[in-house]
């Protein structure tokens, strides 16, 4: 079913190798996030580091539960804390495990000018591919999760893979064989969408979370990790997690059709005068100075 | 001037301070366009590899666009006054027509530096003004808040634009100087040009300087 084939290539002329050579299948792979069952126990960022054989990294204290502000380039997964006060009057941690959603659009990947430096298996996962990255950080600028990170000694920008190397052998991502109390699930989009509609129907039905629904943004084509909320109308309590995420209008300008129009303007320049030098060619000074005798 | 071209070659056109400032823009533009080109579209991405491959052209880019901007400051000190518009510009501008059919004797006489080249001038310059803060923006965007990352797909957009305008004037530039004024290219090589170059394509700036002597 889904494979490590290529679907999308960043920076690339032309079609894809392969491309579409394959059936269509459960919409990939996918994470679901239960956050109205996460406990903040950060066992998900340990697997994570220990997984990707990255340090761990000293916390901060900012008088929150927070333990560092940012994900980084060799920390790809943080759960973020935030105090909130419900519809109910009552008082809760929100906590969001916060990495890369892995768009079914994703911005990195169009920002991309590098041939191969992102690329989107078809089975969803978008994976940086750091030996063919320049470092321009043009997927900085492309994500609308603020995800990618860069390391300014290597010059190479990393994020989450969502363990494309464990998924790729059969194994489910680290993050998710960690987690104690169950609130992270890996599957196929289909099968993950309808546990986490079943979840959030529960939570409506059964709990005082009458707004509670399903994160899966529409405005980058969906994506293969999903959030079960308490409040789906308000993500943005959950550590800034947009509403409605696109890519940047300027970024879809800028890799649309400015960069036809900048492509036929630079062909119409040179058609231009190599036109003109075959219609009026030279300033020839013989043919002037004749003029004024 | 202070540089004197020998006797049998001609007029002094371009001082060596002048010939060195000029190149120096050039090359470093040139350097800043191939790599600036390679990261705008996949299908020129190819030029990234005759600079060493994408990350040296991504590491040597906004460095030599630091040097260019400096030459471009240089040139500023050294030519503004030279560049100012005048009356007998505007007149030039609207005999341009005339300029590029070859009629040059219905044009307008010009001084040192024609309409057009004090046009390419200015627009170099003011780009490269946008192509400077935009640049910085994008050298460093993990240092721009996420609170302000829409300044991020602005400078990107901007340094494109402002890119695309330089590349414009400057292939109209190349054109002129190789192809379309015999002698320009070896005025701004060797410094020199011909009486007759001078009479005809900078009148009165050729009277000025023979009648000083």
């Amino acid at each position: 079913m889904q494979t490590l084939q290529i679907k999308a290539i960043s920076g690339h002329a032309g079609p894809v190798p392969g491309h579409d050579a394959q059936r269509e299948d459960a919409g990939g792979v996918c994470k679901v996030i239960d956050v109205t069952t996460c406990i903040g126990c950060k066992a998900c960022e340990v697997a994570c580091v220990e997984w990707n054989g990255y340090p761990f990294h000293e916390t901060t204290f900012d008088n929150t539960y927070q333990t560092m502000p940012d994900t980084r380039w060799n920390y790809y997964n943080l759960i973020r804390f935030n105090e909130h006060q419900f519809q109910d009057g009552s008082f809760g941690w929100l906590m969001r495990k916060d990495q890369c959603m892995h768009c079914v659009d994703p911005g990195c990947l169009r920002a991309c000018p590098a041939d191969g430096a992102i690329v989107q298996y078809t089975n969803g996962i978008v994976d940086f591919r750091q030996e063919n990255c320049v470092g321009c950080e043009y997927c900085v600028t492309g994500c609308p999760f603020n995800i990618p990170k860069f390391n300014s000694e290597t010059k190479k920008v990393f994020k989450c893979t969502l363990c494309s190397d464990r998924v790729n052998v059969g194994l489910e991502p680290a993050c998710i064989k960690a987690c104690p109390t169950g609130c992270l699930h890996f599957g196929t989009k289909t099968d993950m969408k309808e546990l986490a509609e079943n979840r959030a129907r529960q939570l409506r039905n059964h709990t005082s979370h009458k707004n509670a629904g399903v994160y899966d943004p529409q405005g980058v084509g969906g994506t293969q990790v999903i959030y079960v909320l308490h409040d789906i109308t308000n993500p943005e309590a959950y550590g800034g997690l947009p509403s409605n995420p696109r890519i940047p209008l300027l970024v879809r300008l800028w890799k649309g059709p400015l960069k036809w129009l900048g492509n036929l303007a630079m062909f119409g320049g040179v058609i231009g005068v190599v036109l003109h030098y075959l219609r009026y060619g030279p300033k020839e000074l013989d043919k002037q100075a004749e003029q004024q005798k | 001037m202070s540089e004197t071209a020998p006797a049998d070659e001609g007029i002094v056109r371009y001082t060596f301070r002048e010939r060195v400032m000029h190149w120096l823009t050039g090359f470093t533009y040139l350097y800043v366009l191939i790599s600036g080109l390679a990261f705008y579209t996949p299908h020129l991405y190819w030029l990234a590899a005759i600079l060493g491959g994408g990350p040296t052209a991504r590491f040597w880019h906004p460095w030599i666009g630091v040097i260019f901007t400096i030459a471009i400051e240089w040139m500023r000190q050294t030519w503004r006054h030279q560049m100012r518009i005048t009356e007998t510009d505007r007149h030039w501008n609207r005999a341009v027509r005339k300029y590029i059919e070859n009629r040059d004797d219905e044009v307008p006489p010009s001084d040192r530096f024609n309409a057009g080249q004090k046009q390419f001038y200015w627009v170099m310059l003011v780009s490269t003004i946008f192509l400077l803060i935009s640049g910085i923006v994008m050298w460093f965007p993990e240092l721009v808040p996420w609170s302000l990352r829409s300044v991020r797909s602005v400078a990107v957009v901007v340094h494109e634009i402002a890119a695309l305008v330089t590349i414009g004037a400057f292939i109209i530039h190349v054109y002129m100087g190789l192809f379309v004024v015999p002698e320009g290219f070896k005025a701004i090589v060797r410094g020199y040009v011909s009486p007759q170059w001078a009479r005809m394509h900078h009148r009165l700036w050729f009277n000025r300087v023979t009648s000083r002597e």
